[in-house]
């Protein structure tokens, strides 16, 4: 039942072109104070207070009349609303009213700032005028989205993507955002770096800071302190080899012996991803620090002085080995398991015993995984800012001295800046290595074909020292987290200590008065906010990871593997490197949202999107094409066959994706340090601020209630997931039950 | 059968010198034209990687020609997408929606097509009737067999009454007794209804059966088209000859042509049959098993290599100075023992001249 006919009605045209209007004429134009989630402002003067008023009366008043130029490519479509969509002049004006609007609203953006126009010939040109500008609000951002999709349809109408809009307009979507909030800037970062005191550019400024003493020296081997640089460096390749080398003992004990207790040791997995980064190292702490337990009972015992060894060095590393092993466990795992028993069966029966098997079969199957969890650990450490800035003393490192540069007395953006190309360059160089080995080589054996084999047992030479160093690891492991448990009940640890619930009723009291609650707990404030934050940013991270992964597994077209690094680039970019990034790029208008609600929600959607986008894929990746492609031929388009046959199919992805964004949004501190603010405080530097006072009992507790919130969500997941797994049929039409 | 709910709106496709490249070099498919009439089923069959999956899926507009011109009905329809033909398919693997009950799917397209949902329903409901799944329709695809959840996906494509129906491969998950009976349903419904159907396959047994008219492809292009008698009783060159059905190809002289008739020369047996244009010469004769005479008077001196009873007829290997061929004898009860020296010689009917290649 089709109409033959070509329709002349573009729902989604017509949608757009009132947006633009809407936005235009109707919405704030500037952000309003208070944040997107405020509406005072519609009963407080608008729409004819500056503030507030929309760009079509900032005209009328003669104010911003520079935006006045806007309402050309907001009327062309117009034009174009009775034809037909195969109608060449129709794509010609909608890709020219979208690309004017769009291109203009932005040049306008960037060169009408604060204080008036931004580049000197500019003032040049029209002299020095007193206008200004603030960040776009609602009625810019819907206008410019309205302006971007009206140009997705102009190409789409072209032919691209065989005219298909949503796909074209998710491209266009994903790549806008991942470019204002990935790549603008980190590229403003950069410049940052060449800008001296007075606002010129200069390679000079940019030389010094980077050739300083204090990032490149080598003063360590003659006694002195090494540079931050080289600290990182050392620091992240120990921690690549030694996660990598106990993450192996782990994988080689639950796959290939005889160990009884395998699943205990799988749940290790969860650990890293409900353990907020630093509160290892305050267990460390209570465990070896001045006054932890082991270095007073030590101290006893041999009657000597307790010493600070663990700030530093030592300390940072036991920690982030103790956080970033399950990391490598992770990945060991999969590659230990993917090589298939066959093959270790084959070299069994050809007359090989069981360690020359492992050393000439299991184990050179397993090199592309092991360079996978070194640079994985190697990132993480680079990346990692909570340890190094409990533990770390007088060793400096590229992600904490970026955090003193900044938020410190010596307040140099510059020098923020060149430290974070530094770690850029670092984590980006490891980043690309390990695309570059996994690009090159398979690294499972596993067929899909059933794979009937078992697993040999480790060669006994092999198995004794891997059992010893996985249930030793063990062991530690669980000490530790028994002691964070133990520490947040503890009065003060070292010098008293009874068992006391001070800590948490100084955080979380609660008084039930006539008015209801009353939060009385000094935690509640960023608990709630943490938890507001999450879950604002949890399902737009799962919506962009989801939707890039719809397009990165079902579409083709040009500059696709492009579009892949980029997305997720974000990765490897670590968070403080985000967070400053951040702070020089929207401080400024166009897009002025530091200190805001939004920029903490923003910075966790890029944050965590890869890990959306690697959800969808594995999941979407099962799912046969056909299905989109009968469908398809059924009518559906594809905006209508995402929704409903790829969506549904996918729940339990979109559930992994949701919960493991709202989670890690709440463990982040990385990013969240530099963009918290008086009223949007996160519990993880509200816990940070804590551990800087010395008020370790409060932080503990604190950890510790963030710990089992983030174990209910995680369960409540699997739960969840369990059962979907089971209403979901698996067949997909090729097995026959009869 | 049908209450006349379910109409055909057969058109004809037509290809123009159709050409489909993926990436830089690799020619799926070259300069095809191709038309098939409304209300015939057309089969493309052929080897794996010859084209004729990206043939149906250009029909589809799952994938888009190259260059050339695809036309459905009179309407051009080379750069629409799939969604904006009138078109349907039945997939392979059916790709049901797993999350959808059997009447959900079914419904699925008609959603799309404007139809409310009471018309929608009923129509699913004719649908699944016509297909024979009456009382299937809450059910999941998954508490289906596969013969049934084969007949989901007919039905799915049939209630959109597409302009043409396409099936890629339907019958390649069916075990071997279920294959022939829903081969049979499948045609019976085309006629019944008068669809346009492009049917692919591998199978040329299938491919006989089903078709009006059968298209065998070969390195991206079309190597012949006609019906399924023409094809198997005249193919036009070796490799048609040996595709479609068993053939025994051997070399011969033709050593006269006298009109139609030409006179062929194998180890000095003579035979008589229709020359169908080729010049004294070197020829190919190709020769289907049944329709060599074994243990005759007169023929060709062979030896009986290789004697095998399957049941219904005994199936030989001859071997002689022509090289060997695959011979099979209805007379089971007086099997010719291996090595026994006979002579072979040629049914009236049946063996047709080939050119040399």
């Amino acid at each position: 039942m089709k109409n033959v006919q070509e329709k002349t009605t573009h729902p989604v045209l017509i949608f757009w072109i009132i947006a633009g209007w809407v936005g235009f004429c109707l919405l704030p134009w500037y952000m309003v104070d208070g944040g997107l989630w405020s509406f005072e402002w519609l009963f407080d003067g608008y729409p004819f207070d500056d503030d507030y008023a929309p760009g079509l009366f900032l005209i009328a008043q003669g104010e911003k009349i520079w935006l006045a130029p806007l309402l050309v490519p907001l009327a062309l479509p117009l034009l174009v609303l009775r034809r037909a969509k195969s109608d060449p002049l129709y794509a010609r004006v909608l890709i020219l009213a979208g690309a004017l609007g769009f291109g203009y609203l932005i040049a306008q953006g960037f060169s009408i700032g604060i204080r008036g126009f931004n580049f000197d010939w500019l003032k040049a040109l029209f002299g020095e005028p007193r206008i200004r500008q603030f960040g776009m609000g609602y009625g810019a951002m819907i206008c410019a989205a309205s302006f971007l999709f009206l140009l997705t349809q102009g190409v789409a109408a072209r032919g691209a993507i065989n005219g298909d809009v949503f796909v074209v307009s998710a491209i266009g979507g994903v790549i806008t955002i991942v470019t204002a909030f990935v790549f603008f800037p980190i590229a403003k970062m950069l410049f940052a770096a060449f800008i001296t005191e007075d606002g010129a550019y200069s390679i000079s400024i940019f030389a010094s800071k980077f050739f300083d003493d204090r990032l490149w020296g080598l003063g360590c081997f003659a006694g002195a302190r090494c540079g931050a640089a080289w600290n990182s460096l050392f620091l992240a390749v120990l921690v690549g080899i030694i996660t990598t080398v106990i993450g192996l003992c782990f994988a080689l004990a639950v796959t290939r012996s005889s160990f009884r207790y395998k699943r205990a040791i799988r749940a290790l997995t969860v650990l890293p991803i409900i353990t907020p980064p630093f509160v290892i190292g305050l267990a460390l702490i209570l465990l070896f620090g001045l006054s932890g337990s082991i270095t007073v009972f030590f101290a006893d015992l041999f009657g000597i002085q307790p010493t600070r060894w663990l700030y530093g060095m030592p300390g940072v590393l036991i920690a982030q080995t103790l956080a970033f092993t399950p990391i490598a466990f992770l990945v060991l795992i999969g590659v230990v398991e993917g090589v298939s028993p066959s093959m270790e069966e084959a070299a069994q029966t050809l007359r090989a015993n069981r360690w020359q098997t492992f050393r000439t079969v299991s184990l050179p199957l397993m090199r592309p995984g092991l360079a996978n969890a070194f640079l994985l650990g190697f990132i993480e450490s680079m990346a990692d800012f909570g340890n190094p800035l409990v533990l770390g003393g007088n060793f400096d490192v590229l992600s904490t001295e970026i955090f003193f540069a900044i938020v410190g007395a010596q307040y140099d953006q510059g020098r923020a800046a060149v430290l974070a190309m530094v770690l850029l360059f670092f984590t980006l160089s490891a980043f690309y290595a390990q695309r570059a080995w996994l690009g090159k080589k398979s690294y499972t054996t596993v067929t899909g074909k059933g794979d009937a084999g078992v697993h040999p047992l480790m060669p006994k030479g092999l198995a004794v020292p891997v059992m010893a160093v996985a249930l030793g690891w063990a062991l530690f492991t669980a000490v530790v987290y028994v002691m964070i448990i133990y520490g947040s009940v503890v009065e003060l640890w070292g010098v008293d200590n009874s068992l006391t619930f001070k800590h948490y009723v100084t955080a979380f009291s609660v008084r039930i008065e006539e008015e209801g609650i009353r939060w009385t707990g000094a935690a509640w404030d960023s608990f709630w906010t943490t938890i507001m934050i999450a879950a604002i940013a949890a399902p737009l991270t799962a919506a962009v990871g989801l939707v890039t992964a719809y397009l990165l597994t079902r579409q083709s077209f040009a500059g696709k593997n492009a579009f892949e690094f980029g997305t997720m680039l974000s990765f490897a970019i670590p968070g403080t490197v985000i967070g400053v990034s951040y702070i020089l790029a929207f401080n400024v208008p166009p897009i002025e949202i530091t200190g805001t609600g939004v920029i903490l929600v923003i910075s966790f959607i890029f944050r965590n999107m890869p890990v959306g986008v690697r959800a969808g894929i594995a999941s979407m990746s099962q799912l046969d094409k056909s299905l989109d492609e009968s469908s398809l031929t059924l009518g559906a388009n594809s905006w209508q066959t995402f929704r409903r046959v790829i969506l549904p199919l996918l729940r339990p992805a979109i559930l992994a994706a949701l919960v493991y964004s709202f989670v890690r949004a709440m463990t982040a501190i990385s990013a969240v340090i530099f963009l918290v603010s008086a009223r949007y405080d996160m519990a993880t530097s509200y816990i940070i601020g804590r551990v800087e006072n010395n008020d370790y009992g409060l932080a503990i507790a604190y950890s510790t209630t963030l710990i089992f919130v983030m174990l209910a969500a995680v369960g409540l997941l699997q739960l969840l997931v369990g059962r979907v797994q089971i209403g979901r049929r698996t067949q997909r039409g090729m097995e026959t039950t009869k | 059968m049908s209450d006349a709910l379910i109409s055909s709106k057969a058109a004809p496709v037509r290809f123009e010198k159709v050409s489909k490249v993926f990436g830089k070099d690799v020619v799926a498919v070259d300069s095809l034209d191709l038309h098939v009439d409304a209300g015939k089923l057309v089969t493309l069959l052929g080897p794996s990687g010859c084209g004729k999956t990206t043939t149906l899926r250009m029909i589809a507009g799952l994938e888009m020609a190259s260059s050339g011109r695809i036309l459905i009905g009179d309407r051009d329809v080379t750069k629409l997408p799939a969604t904006d033909r009138d078109v349907s398919m039945v997939f392979q693997s059916y790709a049901l929606f797993p999350h959808m009950t059997v009447l959900e799917n079914v419904m699925y397209g008609l959603t799309f097509s404007g139809f409310g949902k009471e018309e929608a329903r009923s129509r699913a409901l004719t649908g699944l009737n016509l297909v024979g799944l009456k009382g299937f329709d809450r059910r999941l695809p998954s508490e289906l067999s596969g013969g049934q959840q084969q007949r989901v996906a007919v039905a799915r494509a049939l209630v959109l009454e597409p302009q043409v129906l396409l099936f890629d491969e339907p019958l390649s998950n069916l075990d071997a007794k279920l294959r022939r009976q829903v081969r049979e349903d499948i045609r019976a419904i085309q006629q019944d209804l008068g669809l346009t159907v492009v049917y692919v396959t591998h199978d040329q047994e299938e491919a006989l059966a089903v078709s009006d008219e059968i298209v065998v492809m070969r390195n991206a292009a079309i190597a012949q088209m006609g019906t399924p008698r023409q094809l198997y009783d005249a193919p036009n060159d070796r490799f048609v000859a040996d595709f479609i059905g068993e053939a025994n190809l051997l070399d011969c002289q033709i050593v006269s042509v006298d009109g139609d008739e030409a006179t062929i020369d194998i180890d000095g047996f003579r035979h008589k049959l229709p020359s169908r244009g080729l010049p004294p010469g070197p020829a190919t004769l190709a020769v289907r098993p049944s329709r060599l005479r074994i243990g005759t008077e007169e023929g060709i001196p062979a030896t009986v290599a290789k004697a095998t009873y399957v049941g219904v007829r005994m199936e030989y290997t001859l071997t002689g100075g022509f090289g060997q061929v695959f011979a099979v004898h209805d007379d089971v009860d007086q099997p010719l023992e291996p090595g026994a020296e006979i002579r072979m010689a040629f049914a009236e009917k049946g063996p047709v001249l080939l050119p040399q290649p």
